[in-house]
């Protein structure tokens, strides 16, 4: 993992770290959401600047970002699909959905398109399961899917 | 904390309020089981093995984090708490895939053994194992290796690297069933902020954290244990030699949790650094030089030739043409016979060894203002004190264990630690208050400190009157001493010298520890004066927690020391000068004494470069790559007439001598090492010696009895029972006694239970005597020429000339060689990259190292670690002396720096 990575600038994190004064351990998730928020993802370079600003350990810091699913470690496309592979969703053939969106972006959860337009994770449960099947594009939610609704609902998103 | 009642099991037991029912049952001999415990860390009850019932209590407890209240009833053993237990047990097995009959564990692995008591049904132990194993944070590493497979994700690896070392290389990765140990981002455990003190093994109660080297040298159930003592600094910790019985090797080092003074604790050195024992470089035969090559002889004819020689030498040119360095590495018994050698059987007083180039200040300092040169307190009070003020120790690298007390007092005590040093120092990561004085110039920062206890009223008048004399002498040197004139000569700025001295004075008790950034300098002595004027002058001297802590830097420098292995005493600090005791020497050794106090190490050097010196015996000491000046030094001995060297390896001195002894290490005899804390330890034989090697005393008892003065031992105990006769401060000492834990001296009788911490209630020598001290210069400041100032030191990994620790293939992965630290801006001035190769010159010689370029040293200062002899930092340093203590300043030379021509 190169740490080093030289072409990110720090600007954005030292403005974030320059809002949280004498920023901590208990700080840390608010701190990582407002860098993913800004880098688009959790670039390690800067978390290692962070390590280095804060005092908080990189192992901490690696350890947090590798817990939650809301973190990302590696660039993540532009908009993400959520598709629901829950019980109810599954029922209502939910797994046709994940195939037509497999289909339309080729490819595979978890992955991100190579032009950076989405990146494609499956979820437990969206918590919405009267609109079974259901997906999500980033705040958006679209239910009682059909595979052939799918490309036309991606497209809406460039 | 009061007594509480608690039964268990139906029986009643009384225990002490804030104790857990795990240690509270413990301590009662009742064990329950645990997985994720280990008693250095906060308890963090995941493992949920150690559920127990706890009547009034809803459900199971944790026995680990819940405390024991009086009236508790607890059941450990009923068989809804068994059944759970089995249960937790069989789903930790579905995430360890290992295979006890392959794994090195096998026979110390809780795991293993609760899976037999819990008897499991054997299907569990047929889960497919994880087949081809994935790369992890320790491939490749020499150190150790983790084994995901039988990793139970108990965390302790994790807790003891941040909560004991607080070096948090170690994480949990992601989540649920592939939650895994790494480093941050994965990266090798060497690029990590590991420093390899391998505790992460130490803890781990399963095969999953394995020494690398040790991995198929003999399985835990088949090694046997020798407690001795670690060979390196002088903490003195105790460590456990794993003895494979079928191939007599070391497999590991270990540490008993609980043990006196480390606590099962263990740095890189201790733990990684022992291959040297078992190196094919070991010397096997006495060697004697003819034609300059090193011919095998028998002993019979090398002792034979070296009892010649020195009596022809003495008969010719007198005794005090003879000299001896004894040695800080060998034992206690060994040191009193060495001595006992050069005094009674050469019949001179010539005989030093290398405290004179670490502490021979603080022996002299701390002598006058106390009466006694050694640390004053404890080792495990310093977590309990008030304040720590560590100046020009590297404590963590230095004396690694002694760092975690420190780092103990401040994360879990609140203790406040001020750290001046001019480097930027681990330490300075835990400290309340950072000084970065520049070096040589401590006397100035220490002088305005006690301006400003005095100008702020600070000082203990109460102790001073009482316990002190010549305070009035102190006053009129510190009155115009303002921490603004300091501010000019130690680049400190006034205001942080007014805080560091009001943290240190407030405090209810404050530990000054310091070491070599003090002692090593023309004013070595005069620095450690002004710290126990400091100590003496807030009463932080004679009580627990507080007091004037030297740490010294060999595992046996303080016994060398109190054995005698000085110019100037017999064993226990006896002045060879006072009529009286020479005359009590006289009648025990049955020889007749020196009145004059004999040459020092750097004096016997130049005495050669003057034809005083004709025959120098230097027992496992290695000046040509240890004393200042080399090039001064590599002359005279070649120069010697006879040199003698007593060695384990050929090193860059035994290559000088005429006749080379083969000797055994510390791991091949018995005897005793004298911790810095002055608690005599047993050292103990795990293996037997390579080839002819014989252990020091004996050799030299064979050297005096050739020569005509008959020595001879049955063993080291034999030789201890007449230094404690001899020697008051050690007169209660016997193996038997300090089998277990130790004793500390002074410990003049059979009934004595040893000091922990001296000055209670009296000083040594009556009364504290301040002493009023100037602030001189250094000797050689930089110019024109040589702008820089040049200090030199330890690093963590090695351990002085490296003849030990560069035989250690974990070390020599993360320290392969040496460097010249030097600031970001001064390295951008010069041109000068990281890791390219740089000139350092000094008005002495010229070394070619690589720059390590850095922002944790001030600029206009290098540093340069001295460890290596392919870049001998001691070419560089200067041999002046401090005229007391007659110690060589290596922490201050004026030097220049460039870059390396590069070959085209």
């Amino acid at each position: 993992m190169d740490l080093k990575e030289g072409s990110l600038s720090l600007e954005p994190l030292d403005n974030i770290l320059a809002s949280i004064p004498d920023a901590g351990d208990c700080d840390l998730i608010p701190i990582l959401q407002k860098i993913q928020e800004a880098y688009g993802y959790l670039p390690p370079s800067v978390l290692a600047a962070t390590s280095d600003r804060t005092g908080i350990a990189a192992s901490r810091i690696y350890g947090v970002a590798t817990f939650y699913e809301q973190f990302y470690l590696e660039p993540h496309g532009r908009h993400t699909i959520k598709c629901c592979r829950g019980t109810a969703c599954h029922v209502k053939s939910g797994r046709d959905i994940i195939r037509a969106i497999s289909r339309a972006l080729g490819v595979q959860e978890g992955e991100t398109t190579d032009d950076m337009r989405f990146t494609f994770e499956t979820v437990a449960c969206l918590g919405t399961c009267f609109l079974a099947p259901v997906m999500m594009v980033n705040d958006d939610y679209y239910g009682h899917l059909a595979p052939n609704k799918v490309k036309d609902i991606l497209e809406r998103y460039d | 904390m009061s007594e509480i009642k608690v039964t268990i099991n139906g029986k009643e037991y009384t225990g002490k309020s804030g104790q857990s029912i795990l240690e509270f049952a413990g301590v009662n001999g009742i064990e329950i089981p645990n997985l994720c415990h280990d008693p250095r860390l906060i308890p963090s009850g995941s493992c949920r093995l150690c559920l127990v019932e706890v009547e009034g209590q809803k459900g199971p407890v944790c026995a680990c984090t819940f405390q024991i209240n009086p009236g508790m009833v607890v059941k450990t053993e009923t068989e809804e708490i068994r059944a759970i237990r089995k249960t937790v047990l069989e789903l930790l097995f579905y995430e360890h895939r290992g295979v006890c009959t392959t794994c090195d564990e096998n026979g110390d692995c809780k795991l293993q053994r609760y899976a037999y008591e819990y008897q499991l049904s054997d299907d569990i132990f047929q889960q497919p194992t994880g087949g081809e194993r994935s790369e992890n944070y320790t491939t490749g590493n020499k150190a150790l290796e983790y084994d995901v497979d039988k990793c139970i994700r108990c965390g302790r690896c994790i807790r003891i690297c941040e909560e004991v070392q607080a070096d948090s290389a170690l994480t949990f990765k992601s989540r649920a069933a592939s939650v895994e140990v790494t480093t941050s981002f994965d990266i090798p455990l060497n690029d990590s902020t590991c420093e390899l003190c391998g505790q992460c093994i130490s803890s781990c109660p399963t095969g999953a954290l394995y020494e690398r080297a040790a991995k198929g040298k003999g399985q835990c159930k088949d090694l046997s244990r020798t407690r001795t003592t670690c060979p390196y600094c002088g903490v003195g910790c105790q460590i456990d030699l794993n003895i494979n019985p079928k191939t007599e090797g070391i497999v590991r080092v270990t540490s008993e949790v609980g043990c006196i003074p480390n606590d099962g604790n263990l740095c890189v050195k201790g733990r990684f650094g022992l291959d040297f024992i078992d190196s094919d470089k070991r010397l096997t035969d006495p060697l004697i030089k003819r034609d300059g090559k090193f011919e095998k002889v028998t002993w019979e004819e090398a002792i034979k030739f070296v009892a010649e020689r020195l009596n022809r030498i003495r008969s010719e040119f007198g005794a005090d043409s003879i000299a001896g360095l004894s040695s800080a590495k060998c034992t206690n018994e060994d040191n009193y016979v060495f001595q006992k050698f050069i005094r009674a059987c050469i019949g001179t007083n010539n005989v030093d060894h290398c405290a004179r180039l670490c502490h021979a200040s603080t022996v002299a300092g701390l002598a006058r203002a106390f009466g006694s040169g050694a640390m004053t307190n404890s080792i495990d009070e310093l977590k309990n004190a008030g304040c720590i003020f560590v100046i020009g120790s590297n404590t963590t690298e230095a004396h690694p264990v002694i760092g975690l007390y420190v780092k103990e007092a401040v994360m879990k005590n609140g203790a406040e630690l001020v750290v001046a040093d001019p480097r930027k120092i681990d330490l300075v990561r835990f400290a309340k208050l950072y000084i970065a004085q520049k070096p040589g110039t401590d006397v100035a920062l220490i002088n305005a400190m006690m301006n400003v206890i005095i100008d702020e009223d600070l000082h203990d008048k109460a102790f001073i009157e009482e316990r002190t004399e010549d305070f009035e002498k102190l006053k009129p040197i510190l009155k115009d001493f303002t921490p603004e004139k300091a501010e000019a000569i130690t680049t400190v700025p006034a205001e942080k010298i007014r805080a560091a001295a009001r943290m240190y004075a407030k405090a209810e008790t404050a530990s000054i520890i310091y070491s070599m950034g003090i002692t090593q300098h023309t004013t070595g002595t005069e620095n450690v004066l002004s710290l126990a004027n400091l100590a003496m002058l807030t009463g932080n001297i004679g009580k627990a927690s507080a007091g004037v802590n030297p740490l010294r830097g060999q595992n046996n420098v303080q016994g060398a020391c109190d054995l005698g292995a000085l110019p100037n005493v017999y064993p226990g600090y006896q002045s060879v000068e006072d009529a009286e005791l020479q005359a009590k020497f006289e009648s025990a050794w049955g020889q007749k004494l020196s009145a004059q106090k004999g040459l020092t190490v750097i004096e016997i050097m130049h005495a050669i470069e003057e034809d005083k010196i004709k025959a120098l015996y230097i027992m496992g000491e290695n000046p040509a790559l240890s004393d200042p000046n080399l090039n001064r030094t590599r002359k005279a001995l070649e120069k010697v007439d006879f040199l003698v060297s007593q060695e384990i390896f050929l090193s860059e001195t035994a290559e000088y001598a005429d006749v080379v002894l083969p000797t055994v290490c510390f791991a091949e005899k018995d005897g005793t090492f004298t911790n810095t804390e002055r608690r005599v330890q047993r050292v103990r034989k795990a293996v037997a010696p390579p080839g002819q090697a014989r252990s020091d005393w004996e050799i030299i008892c064979e050297v005096a009895t050739k020569m005509g003065y008959p020595m001879s031992y049955e063993d080291a105990e034999e030789i201890m029972d007449e230094i404690a006769t001899v020697t008051p401060i050690y007169g209660g000492m016997s193996f038997e006694r300090i089998d277990s834990v130790g004793l500390q001296w002074p410990c003049p009788d059979k009934e004595h239970p040893g000091t922990r911490f001296l000055h209670e209630g009296t000083f040594k020598r009556g009364k504290g005597k301040f002493h009023p001290v100037e602030f001189t210069a250094a000797d050689e400041l930089p110019d024109k020429k040589y702008p820089f100032v040049l200090s030199t030191g330890r690093q963590l990994y090695q351990f002085h000339t490296g003849t030990m620790t560069r035989k250690s293939a974990v070390i020599n992965q993360v320290s392969p060689t040496g460097y010249v630290e030097i600031h970001t801006d001064d390295a951008a001035g010069l041109k000068i990259r990281d890791g390219e190769n740089v000139e350092v010159i000094t008005r002495r010689g010229k070394v070619t190292t690589p720059a390590k370029v850095t922002d944790n040293i001030e600029k206009g200062w290098l540093f340069m670690p001295f460890h290596f002899r392919e870049a001998p930092a001691n070419m560089l340093t200067n041999d002046a002396l401090d005229p007391t203590a007659k110690i060589p300043e290596y922490k201050v030379c004026a030097a220049a720096v460039s870059k390396t021509r590069q070959p085209d």
